[in-house]
């Protein structure tokens, strides 16, 4: 008898499952809100060649690709002959790591009898880099705080101490800075042995056989998904609401017999501001808008995603050069799939759901400095998705982020704030034959009369999330404070007063089909529930009031 | 009074087979059975549980001083959405906190997935003003005069049941009260679960879905236990009926009829309880549990004889074994990862050519394609089958008839044929794909508790368990396994070793330097007072015992780390020790301290036990006996991946003390236990079959 592939699907299951072990190993030792609330981490294994084989599924699509190019980069930068047992290399860079400072790279070679036959690499969100903190603020990168380039952080199991001091020196938050890099280690580490253990228990020399069956199955299974679609090439243009002036993002995407090429030429160029996004992000997010739709079973490695291709002009905000300032390029990195699928959409108008809030709105506070009990909440809140062709959007819900909810209880607990309410916006869904998801109406002022700040970079607040096939939009995001006072603009710095509310509205997602389509049932059933007005119901949807 | 001849009786109502279990005075198991289940009508199957048990042991009803049952019925309830129309009150401003949950989608790139449902539709969502804050102060009253038109609400809904949930009704639970007397006066007979009762945990959305979850079952479990309780009492039986809960203890009838959520999962705990006396019996100190059953495998990490706790599970997930895609259901529970692997799990290959196993189970109807009763697909079993492991004959005390042919059939056709290998390759191949998805879920899962599995002891046991524990240790890098006496009916003997129990969780939020000592402990004189009540209903003689833990962390962290606290009153000199203890075990956890962070304290936990029986004394290991097989047999040997013969031994004939070697079966009524070539065996002074990995034969 022999045995059949089935033995390598085992070892790949077990390295999909090594991944995953990594990655719930750091999310549990990190300090970053960040890394807790958005699983905003990575871990990959890879071949001798620099090939990536798995990458854990985390919270954020941030890291897809974003990992698989750094670590190519870094076994390109450093000659593999010189590696040794115990060496790991890092960089911070956010042209080579994951888009802004923030993100750590790890990268160590896994040796086998004496020669490196694979990689481990992890990534994870550290808490403070210097510079003038997390915000757009920064003119530059800079600005931003401390960028380590690619280096070697330890050597041969030593690290390296004056690396590290540099970064704690350098954070307002040391302590956590430098438990989150020796976790980054740790994690390195195991997933090293956990490798090492797997070729002892499989009697295996090298890496190779198993990396040509991961690669080339996941590749043949992309390839066959990509055969199935339309070719050709769309046009989409998304407009967002930028800092103080819109921008708008161009995408063409290119469907050819054996890959995808998006192209962002036509994107306006960067601003002053630190909101560019790095191709390398851009394209995390785009290619995974992407893989939702085309072989979302496959797991992600070099065979999936090299089909999978993105391009931009130099310059532009989603091709963002040093050194542009990058802190809050997730602002319209999350927009990127909504522009992906204004291309996608034309091509496969069945499967791409209508435009959703899409970007989080985070509600960052903090007291101000004369308060004598200090405090800062990152408090996280989403709008409504996108309706898709069979099903209305999620209300209230993280898309493309997967990043969780606040609870109210948790946050009263440890910070002086009192939420009046927090409940869905009544008709914010865009109408359509499927209803986009509701945003939703939250309440909160000062709990003891003391003023706070508040830090603003969401979307959506000019431009509301689109419908599709005749569907309506949704309703765009409003802030205000005081229910009488002047409408915010998405981004910047404001003071809440102590006896006034911050009434904070979430978009809604758009729709998806005419609207007058939708079937009566569902739409009193909406009624009743509350979701949509009688007038609306009415007016929109032409049912009876 | 107990006398010398007395009896003990556990019940455990499964989804397929009721397994009954009695014991002697002295803990000694005296006669076992597995019955099916009769879904329509539960106690049928328990009463002939009951009826067969005490013929085999010859005892009458009189001499049974103890019951203690668990069943799958309130499980199954939620899952088969069978539950009572629930209606929720909560805060005004928040009629969303069921639809609103964390924000957060299951499966990254599901773009067409659904929310899970929780039972309660917006609809059905109603408020009343009212507001406490987290430091236990009202900041508006409770807005009586809104009452009448609530009841005429609850009233034209039809509620069968009031699930309500106010913001920080941990802390101050006064308008929760109120409300429930105010509704309760309009509505008389109104079911009504309140959250402070039910779950006193900071976390609306949790709180408010364990709250529903609760509602949701009331009415059915108590008619149920009324009605168990009537049968068992006609037939004979004169002691109190203890129920097992999910955090592995045991709770009165009356307390289930209130709080029946902790009823659910009581069957898997009744194995984790198990695993721990025997880990008590054997000094093992860092023990794996592995309960494969038919539809799934449990496994739970015990250490220092306790299983390890949670305060935090998911329901009827709508895909199975994805985290998230369920209600989460906060009450104290044994900590255990459940998989969809066991022998009835259903193996195919998909459109990229992977063998994929479960977690779709075949059953018990039609089962598996060896059962002959109708089942296609090749399952675990079938796999198991094909390679010889099971003998035909002797399946599940025989009752079943195995047909090999059709186990190999349906390999081949589903298997062999898309990936083009034979049956006996599929067979080999499923195996290895099910028991590497095994060892990844306890690898994984003691990586989420920060600990390791490598030097640990699996005890297997459940009707799969001791047939694939040699396979999954190896690949989880364990080397020792114990697979215990009556393995196949695990979950009912771990039911005669719990102890009455009752445990609460309770909120309060604290940093460690600014701990209120005296508020402290007027918190706990009250969760002490009202966990006592109710074990004293259950135990009234015996002293009781007391376990305080904190939930402390680092300020900013997301992960809590579970401290014990003496049973006693807090002093002001605690508060060092705590501090030491949490850096004790953090440092164990993560290897480091982080000095100058400070620490917070959200919840505080007290558990209230009976005394559990005694252990038995341990017996001697006897000398080595080299025993000699009943038969040799060709089975696939799964290290080397060929087939070899292995002896065959029956477990009741091996004396204690027997040594043996694999590749070996040794089969009892209920399961068949597989040494691998690189295991031996040795049985011990308890009958214990012990088997140890030889590094020497590993592949």
């Amino acid at each position: 008898m022999t045995i059949p592939d089935t033995r390598l699907q085992v070892m790949w299951n077990r390295l999909l499952a090594v991944v995953e072990e990594q990655g719930q190993a750091l999310i549990r030792a990190a300090f970053s809100p960040i890394v807790r609330e958005c699983g905003d981490i990575s871990a990959g294994i890879f071949d001798a060649s620099g090939r990536m084989l798995a990458q854990a599924v985390t919270g954020t699509p941030g890291h897809i690709n974003t990992m698989a190019e750094a670590v190519k980069t870094l076994r390109a930068r450093f000659p593999v002959a010189e590696m040794r047992p115990g060496d790991i290399y890092m960089t911070n860079d956010p042209w080579i790591a994951s888009g802004h400072l923030n993100d750590f790279l790890l990268m160590m070679p896994v040796f086998h009898s004496g020669s490196v036959i694979g990689f481990t690499s992890c990534t994870s969100h550290l808490v403070d880099l210097g510079g003038l903190g997390m915000g757009p603020e920064g003119a530059d990168i800079y600005d931003e705080g401390l960028l380590i380039p690619p280096c070697k952080l330890v050597s041969e199991g030593v690290v390296n101490a004056l690396l590290l001091d540099i970064v704690k020196a350098n954070s307002r938050e040391p302590i956590a800075n430098e438990g989150d890099i020796y976790a980054l280690i740790a994690c390195c580490e195991a997933g090293a042995t956990r490798l090492h253990q797997m070729m002892l228990e499989f009697g295996l020399d090298d890496l190779d056989a198993l990396a040509d069956h991961i690669i080339e199955t996941s590749r043949r299974g992309t390839l066959a998904a990509i055969a199935a679609l339309p070719k050709g090439t769309w046009r989409s243009v998304l407009t967002v609401d930028g800092y103080d002036a819109e921008i708008d993002l161009h995408a063409a995407l290119t469907i050819a017999d054996d890959h995808l090429l998006l192209d962002f030429a036509g994107t306006d160029p960067c601003v002053s501001k630190g909101i560019n996004v790095p191709l390398n992000y851009a394209t995390a997010y785009s290619v995974f808008a992407l893989r939702c739709i085309i072989g979302p079973d496959i797991p992600n490695n070099a065979g999936s995603l090299e089909p999978f291709r993105v391009t931009g002009p130099k310059g532009c905000i989603l091709n963002a050069q040093a050194p542009a300032p990058v802190a809050m390029r997730h602002t319209l990195g999350q927009m990127t799939p909504d522009l992906v699928y204004g291309c996608l959409s034309q091509a496969l108008p069945d499967l791409v759901p209508a435009e959703g809030a899409s970007c989080m709105y985070d509600l960052p506070m903090r007291n101000v400095p004369e308060a004598s009990d200090p405090f800062a909440l990152e408090l996280v809140f989403n709008g409504g998705t996108g309706a898709r062709k069979q099903l209305d959007g999620l209300s209230a819900t993280a898309f493309p982020s997967g990043v969780w909810g606040s609870q109210i209880e948790t946050t009263e607990a440890v910070a002086p704030v009192l939420f009046h309410r927090r409940e869905l916006r009544m008709d914010s869904g865009g109408p359509g034959r499927t209803r986009g998801g509701l945003g939703q109406h939250i309440e909160v002022s000062s709990a003891d009369g003391q003023d706070i700040l508040l830090f603003l970079s969401v979307e959506r607040v000019r431009n509301a999330a689109k419908g599709r096939h005749g569907g309506g939009d949704g309703a765009s995001g409003r802030i205000r404070i005081g229910h009488d006072g002047p409408d915010l603009p998405s981004k910047g710095e404001f003071r809440i007063p102590g006896d006034k509310t911050l009434v904070f509205e979430t978009p809604g997602g758009g729709g998806f089909g005419p609207p007058q389509e939708r079937d009566t049932k569902t739409v009193e059933n909406d009624v009743a529930a509350g979701l949509v007005s009688a007038h609306a119901a009415k007016s929109i949807y032409g049912g009876q009031e | 009074m107990t006398t010398a001849d007395d009896v003990r009786l556990a019940i455990d109502i499964g989804g397929t087979f009721t397994d009954t279990v009695l014991i002697d005075a002295k803990s000694n198991v005296v006669a076992t059975t597995k019955t099916a289940t009769t879904p329509h009508e539960p106690a049928f199957g328990a009463l002939e549980g009951a009826r067969i048990v005490l013929e085999k042991a010859n005892v009458g009803w009189h001499q049974v001083a103890g019951f203690i049952h668990g069943t799958t019925l309130a499980t199954n309830a939620l899952i088969e959405r069978r539950g009572a129309r629930v209606v929720t009150v909560t805060t005004a401003g928040f009629r969303d906190i069921l639809e609103i949950a964390y924000e957060r989608r299951y499966s990254q790139y599901a773009i067409n997935l659904e929310k899970p449902d929780l039972l309660v539709p917006r609809t059905h969502a109603l408020t009343i003003g009212g507001r406490m804050d987290a430091q236990e102060h009202e900041r508006h009253p409770l807005d009586e005069a809104a009452v009448d038109a609530l009841a005429e609400e609850l009233r034209a809904l039809q509620a069968e049941a009031v699930a309500v949930c106010l913001l920080h009704a941990y802390a101050n639970p006064a308008h929760e009260a109120r409300l429930r007397a105010l509704l309760v006066q309009r509505l008389p007979g109104l079911v009504v679960s309140l959250s402070h009762e039910v779950s006193p945990e900071a976390r609306e959305f949790d709180r408010l879905c364990t709250t529903i979850a609760n509602a949701y079952i009331q009415p059915l479990m108590a008619s149920y236990l009324a009605k168990f309780q009537l049968q068992f009492a006609s037939e004979g039986l004169a002691c109190p009926i203890l129920m097992m809960t999910a955090g592995g203890g045991m709770t009165t009838l009356d307390a289930a009829a209130r709080l029946p959520i902790r009823l659910v999962e009581s069957g898997p705990a009744g194995g984790a309880i198990l695993a721990a006396r025997i880990a008590a019996e054997t000094s093992e100190a860092e023990v794996l549990s592995f309960d494969m059953g038919g539809t799934t495998a449990k496994l739970c990490l015990i250490d220092n004889f306790r299983p390890q706790n949670a305060r935090k599970f998911e329901i009827s997930r709508a895909e199975r074994f994805v985290k998230g895609s369920g209600m989460p259901v906060r009450i104290p529970v044994i900590e255990m990862i459940e998989i969809g692997a066991g022998g009835g799990s259903i193996a195919s290959v998909d459109w990229l050519g992977r063998l994929q196993v479960g977690p779709e189970s075949a059953g018990s109807d039609p089962g598996p394609a060896a059962f002959g009763k109708g089942g296609e697909a090749p399952t675990v079993t079938d796999a198991d089958v094909a390679q010889g492991l099971i003998e035909p004959g002797r399946f599940a005390e025989g009752r079943l008839n195995i047909d090999r042919g059709a186990a190999e059939a349906a390999l081949a056709k589903h298997i062999g044929a898309p990936l083009g290998v034979d049956a006996l390759a599929a067979a080999f191949g499923l195996s290895e794909i099910v028991d590497e998805n095994m060892a990844s879920a306890g690898r994984m899962h003691a990586v989420e508790s920060g600990k390791d599995l490598g030097a640990r002891v699996m005890i297997a046991f459940g009707g799969n368990g001791p047939l694939h524990a040699t396979r999954v240790a190896r690949r989880a890098q364990v080397r020792r396994i114990l697979i215990p006496r009556d393995p196949g009916v695990g979950s009912a003997v771990g039911f005669l070793y719990a102890p009455v129990s009752f445990e609460i969780v309770r909120s309060r939020y604290s940093l460690l330097d600014k701990l209120d000592i005296d508020g402290l402990n007027r918190f706990f004189a009250d969760i002490v007072k009202e966990a006592e009540d109710l074990v004293r209903t259950g135990a009234p003689q015996g002293a009781l015992t007391q376990r305080r833990t904190a939930f402390m962390r680092y300020h900013g962290q997301g992960h809590e780390i579970e401290i014990e606290l003496p049973a006693r009153p807090m002093e002001a000199s605690d508060v060092a020790f705590l501090q030491a203890a949490f850096e004790a075990e953090y440092s164990r956890q993560f290897s480091r301290i982080v000095p100058g962070m400070s620490i917070e304290i959200l919840n505080w936990a007290l558990s209230v036990s009976s005394p559990a029986p005694a252990l038995q004394a341990a017996a001697p290991l006897p000398p080595p006996t080299p025993v000699k097989p009943r038969e040799t047999r060709d089975i696939l040997c799964d290290v080397a991946g060929t087939l070899k013969p292995a002896a065959v031994f029956d477990r009741e004939e091996l004396p204690l003390g027997a040594t043996l070697r694999g590749p070996a079966l040794i089969i009892e009524p209920q399961t068949t236990t597989l040494v691998s070539a690189d295991f031996s065996a040795r049985v011990d002074g308890q009958g214990n079959i012990w088997l140890t990995g030889d590094p020497e034969e590993r592949p």
